[in-house]
C-alpha cells in the first residue's frame, strides 16, 4: 500500500494541472462566445488573424 | 473579395452616404499602444458573415487584430496609425451590408458577465474535485477495512477531506450567497437546505475522519455541488438573454446625427451622438436615413415612412413645419429638422420608458421551480429534524449518532434531480426550436408560453407581410415602362413594382422624384409620369380600397397598378389552430379601422382593436392582464415594443426592428407564422416533461427518505441514489428530442 504515498499525490497533481488549464482558458475568454466557436468550424480557410489580447 | 474592390466600395459608399463618421471619438488606446474600437454589428447570422467581416478588415494594412463575437455581435478592432481610421473601418463593414452601432463597453464589465465566469469556474473546480474524490471513494467502497487496514483508510479519508473541504468552500459559494441573502431577507429558498446539507456533510465527515470513523460523505457533498452547479449553469445560460434592460434598448438612441452648425451660425456639419442632441439644434437627415430625434421640418419636403411608430403601411408626405418622430424613416429627399425635444424626451424615449415599466411588471412571475422549492424546503427540514428527535429521544441513540442519521437525510434529499429537472428540458427545447429557426431568448419564456390563454397579433408585418406587393396581372409593356421609372425610388410602392418586374428596362432620362406625388422622366423625348391618382391618374376611375400607382405616358390613357399588403399564407391556419386549443385570438393595429377589419376577416379574427397609439396598445394589454388573462403578444414594430415587453410572453418575427426583437422573448425566422404555433406546441411538451421530472424527483425521495430515516444509508448508497436520480431525470428530458 506504500505505493499510494506516491500515486495519490501524482494523480492529484495531474488533476490540478488540468484545473489550472481550465482556469486559464476561462480567464482568456475562450468560453465567451460558444456559439461563434461552433460557427467558426465551418469557415474554409484560416487566413483570419487571431488577436492575442482582445478581451 | 479582393482588397481593392472593398476599399473602392467603401469610398463610394462613404461619398454617397456619410453615416460612418464620428467613431474616432469612441476609439481608445490599449497597453500595447494600439488603437482599439468596439462596435456592435447587426445582421450577422452565420459563419459566412463572421468570415466576410473579419477577412475584409484583416486585409487592411494597419489592422492588427479583428475578432467578432458571434454571441454578443461585438466586433473588437485593433490597429496602429491614426484614430480617424476607425471611420474607414466602419465604412468597410457597412459596405458589406451590415449596420454598425457604437458599442457600450460597460456591458462587458457587467455583473452578468462576471457571474457566468464565476459559475463556470466553480463548476470546473467541483468537477475536478468530484473526479479525484470518487477515485478514492471507489477504492474505499470496493474493499473492507479489514483488508485495507485502518491507517490506509484514514489516509484516504484525509486526502478526500483535503480535496473536498476547499471545494465546498470555493464552489459552494453560489449556494451559500443565495441562502444568506434569502435568510437575511426573512424567507427561505432552495439554497438554504442545500447549503445546510453541504456544511453539515463536510463538517460531519471531517469529524468522522478525525475520530477514525467508518463513513465519510465527502464524495456525496462534492457530487452534490457538481450536479447542482450544472443545473445552475444551464439555468443561467437560458436566462442570460432574458428581457433586455433599458441600457440595451437605448442603444437605438446611440447612433450619430448630422448637426448643422448648431447655434454658431457656421455652415459646417458635425457628427454628434444622438443622446447629446439638444432642443433647437438643426439636424440634416438624408434620404434613406432614420430620423434620430423628434423635431419639426424647417427645410425640404419628403415622404416619411412612419410604419415603425404608427403601424401604417403607407408613407405620409411631410412638408415644412410638419412634426417628425424619432425612429421614422425619411424616404425620398433630404430634409433639415429643428430638434423639438432632447433625445430623452422624444417619443422613442417615451416608448422606452413604457417598456421599462412593462418589464418591471414582468418580474413578478414565479417560476414552477421556485414554487416547488417553497414546498420542498420546509418538508426536508422537518424530515431531518424528525429523524434527529426520533432517534435521539424515542430510538435511544446517543445524540452524535442521531445527528448522523439526520444529516444523511439532508444529504440524500438534496435536490440534484430537482435542480436539473427544469434547466435540462429547457436547454433541449430551446436547442430544438433553434434548429427550426425559432430563437428563444429567455429560458422561462417556454414555461410562460405554455400557460397562455390569449394571443394578440399585430397587423402590419406580423399577420401581413408588412410591405405592399403588386396585385393582379398587367400588360408587359406597361410594367416594363413603370419599372424603368420606379427603380429610381425608395418609396414602398415603387420598390414593390420594381420587385414584381424581372427583365430589361427602358433607358429613361431626367428622372425626378416629386415628394408626395410621384416620379417623372423622359423616354424617347416623351414625358412619362408614375404616381398618385390625383397627380397623373384618371380621377374619374372607380375608387378601390387597394393602394394604387398610375402610369401616365403622354398621349395614352393612364394605366393603374394595384398593390395590397398580403397576409401570410398560413395566418388563417395558425389562428385556427390556436382557437382549437381554446385560446382567444385578438388583433391590435395602429392602422385604420376599415383596413384592420378587412385583414381580420381574412384571418378569421373577430376581436379587433384598430387605430391604436403605442400607449393605447399598452392599455389594451393591461386590460387583458387585469382581467386575469395570460397573454402572448406577436408584433414587429416600435409601436408594439411596450406591449411585447409587458405581455406574459412575446414573439417578434426576424424582420422586426431591433427594438421589438430585443423586447420579445422569442424571435422567429422564415417569413411564416407557423413557428408561433410550433413554439407553443414545444412549450406545452416541455412543461409536461418538467412536471414528469418533478414527479420522478419526488418518487426518488419517497424511496430514499424512508431508507435514510431508518438509518440504512451508507456513502455508497447515497452516491448511487443521487447520481441515479439525476441520470433518470436527464434521460427523461431527452425524450423531447425524439417526440414529434
Amino acid at each position: 500500500m506504500n505505493i499510494l504515498i506516491y500515486l495519490i499525490p501524482i494523480a492529484l497533481l495531474l488533476g490540478l494541472l488540468g484545473l489550472a488549464a481550465f482556469a486559464w482558458s476561462l480567464k482568456s475568454g475562450q468560453y465567451d462566445d460558444l456559439e461563434g466557436a461552433a460557427q467558426r468550424i465551418l469557415m474554409d480557410d484560416d487566413d483570419v488573424s487571431e488577436p492575442e489580447d482582445v478581451r | 473579395m479582393g482588397q481593392q474592390t472593398i476599399s473602392d466600395d467603401a469610398r463610394l459608399h462613404s461619398a454617397v452616404e456619410p453615416t460612418s463618421s464620428g467613431y474616432e471619438t469612441l476609439v481608445q488606446m490599449n497597453d500595447d499602444g494600439l488603437y482599439v474600437l468596439s462596435v456592435l454589428v447587426s445582421g450577422v447570422h452565420c459563419a459566412g458573415c463572421i468570415q466576410k467581416i473579419e477577412s475584409s478588415l484583416s486585409q487592411q494594412p494597419d489592422i492588427r487584430g479583428v475578432r467578432l463575437n458571434f454571441s454578443t455581435r461585438r466586433l473588437a478592432l485593433e490597429w496602429e496609425g491614426a484614430a480617424e481610421q476607425a471611420n474607414g473601418y466602419v465604412a468597410i463593414i457597412e459596405a458589406l451590408g451590415y449596420s454598425v452601432q457604437p458599442y457600450d463597453i460597460d456591458v462587458e464589465k457587467s455583473e452578468l458577465f462576471k457571474e457566468e465566469r464565476f459559475l463556470l469556474l466553480c463548476l470546473g473546480v467541483a468537477g475536478f474535485a468530484m473526479g479525484n474524490v470518487m477515485l478514492l471513494s471507489v477504492g474505499l467502497w470496493s474493499t473492507t477495512t479489514e483488508t485495507m487496514g485502518i491507517a490506509t483508510r484514514d489516509f484516504m479519508h484525509w486526502v478526500s477531506a483535503l480535496i473536498a473541504l476547499p471545494t465546498i468552500l470555493f464552489s459552494g459559494r453560489p449556494f451559500f450567497r443565495s441562502a444568506i441573502k434569502a435568510l437575511s431577507a426573512g424567507h427561505t429558498n432552495m439554497d438554504v437546505p442545500i447549503s445546510l446539507a453541504l456544511v453539515l456533510a463536510g463538517g460531519m465527515s471531517l469529524f468522522e475522519t478525525i475520530n477514525h470513523g467508518e463513513h465519510v460523505y465527502f464524495d456525496s457533498a462534492v457530487m452534490l455541488i457538481f450536479f447542482l452547479l450544472i443545473g445552475r449553469y444551464l439555468d443561467f445560460r437560458a436566462r442570460k438573454n432574458a428581457r433586455s434592460t433599458a441600457t440595451n434598448l437605448l442603444s437605438s438612441l446611440s447612433g450619430f446625427a448630422n448637426v448643422v452648425g448648431s447655434h454658431k451660425n457656421s455652415g459646417d456639419t458635425s457628427r454628434i451622438l444622438i443622446r447629446d442632441l439638444e432642443e433647437g439644434m438643426i439636424v440634416r437627415v438624408a434620404a434613406g436615413e432614420k430620423f434620430p430625434i423628434d423635431g419639426v421640418i424647417i427645410d425640404g419636403e419628403s415622404d416619411i415612412d412612419t410604419s415603425l411608430v404608427t403601424g401604417e403601411t403607407m408613407p405620409r408626405t411631410a412638408v415644412m413645419g410638419a412634426e417628425i418622430f424619432a425612429g421614422t424613416l425619411n424616404l425620398s429627399a433630404p430634409v433639415t429638422i429643428k430638434v423639438a425635444a432632447a433625445a430623452e424626451d422624444s417619443l422613442l424615449a417615451d416608448i422606452v420608458r413604457l417598456m421599462e415599466k412593462a418589464g418591471q411588471g414582468q418580474a413578478q412571475y414565479v417560476r414552477l421551480a421556485d414554487r416547488a422549492a417553497r414546498l420542498y424546503t420546509p418538508v426536508v427540514h422537518s424530515c431531518a429534524a424528525l429523524a434527529f428527535i426520533g432517534w435521539w429521544i424515542i430510538g435511544g441513540l446517543v445524540w452524535q449518532d442521531a445527528l448522523m442519521v439526520s444529516i444523511t437525510v439532508l444529504i440524500i434529499t438534496c435536490p440534484c434531480a430537482l435542480g436539473l429537472a427544469v434547466p435540462v428540458v429547457q436547454v433541449l427545447a430551446t436547442g430544438r426550436l433553434m434548429r427550426e429557426g425559432i430563437l428563444v431568448k429567455s429560458g422561462d419564456a417556454l414555461e410562460r408560453l405554455s400557460n397562455i390563454d390569449t394571443v394578440i397579433f399585430d397587423k402590419t408585418g406580423t399577420l401581413t407581410l408588412g410591405q405592399p406587393t403588386l396585385d393582379g396581372g398587367y400588360d408587359d409593356e406597361a410594367l416594363k415602362m413603370a419599372a424603368s421609372l420606379t427603380v429610381y425610388s425608395a418609396h414602398p410602392l415603387s420598390r414593390a413594382l420594381s420587385d414584381a418586374y424581372d427583365g430589361a428596362l427602358h433607358d429613361v432620362s431626367n428622372v425626378e422624384e416629386i415628394s408626395g406625388k410621384g416620379l417623372c422622366a423622359d423616354y424617347n423625348g416623351q414625358p412619362i409620369k408614375i404616381g398618385s391618382r390625383a397627380w397623373c391618374g384618371d380621377v374619374d376611375a372607380p375608387q378601390s380600397k387597394a393602394l394604387e400607382l398610375w402610369l401616365n405616358i403622354a398621349g395614352q390613357s393612364p394605366v393603374v397598378f394595384r398593390f395590397i399588403d398580403h397576409i401570410h399564407k398560413d395566418a388563417a391556419e395558425v389562428i385556427d389552430k390556436f382557437m382549437k386549443n381554446g385560446i382567444d385570438v385578438v388583433m391590435l393595429s395602429g392602422d385604420r379601422q376599415a383596413v384592420a377589419d378587412d385583414i381580420a376577416r381574412q384571418c378569421g379574427i373577430s376581436k379587433v382593436y384598430a387605430e391604436q397609439t403605442p400607449t393605447q396598445k399598452y392599455d389594451v394589454l393591461e386590460g387583458f392582464k387585469r382581467a386575469g388573462h395570460k397573454v402572448l403578444m406577436v408584433g414587429d414594430g416600435l409601436n408594439d415594443a411596450p406591449v411585447l415587453a409587458g405581455a406574459d410572453v412575446s414573439f417578434a418575427p426576424g424582420t422586426a426592428i431591433d427594438m421589438a426583437q430585443n423586447a420579445a422573448d422569442v424571435v422567429f425566422m422564415g417569413g411564416k407564422l407557423q413557428p408561433v404555433y410550433a413554439a407553443y406546441k414545444v412549450a406545452t411538451l416541455t412543461q409536461k416533461l418538467v412536471k414528469q421530472n418533478f414527479a420522478l424527483a419526488v418518487l426518488y425521495n419517497m424511496i430514499a427518505v424512508p431508507l435514510a430515516l431508518a438509518g440504512f444509508v451508507t456513502p455508497l448508497i447515497a452516491a448511487v441514489a443521487m447520481s441515479g436520480s439525476s441520470l433518470i431525470v436527464i434521460a427523461n428530458s431527452f425524450r423531447l428530442r425524439f417526440s414529434a
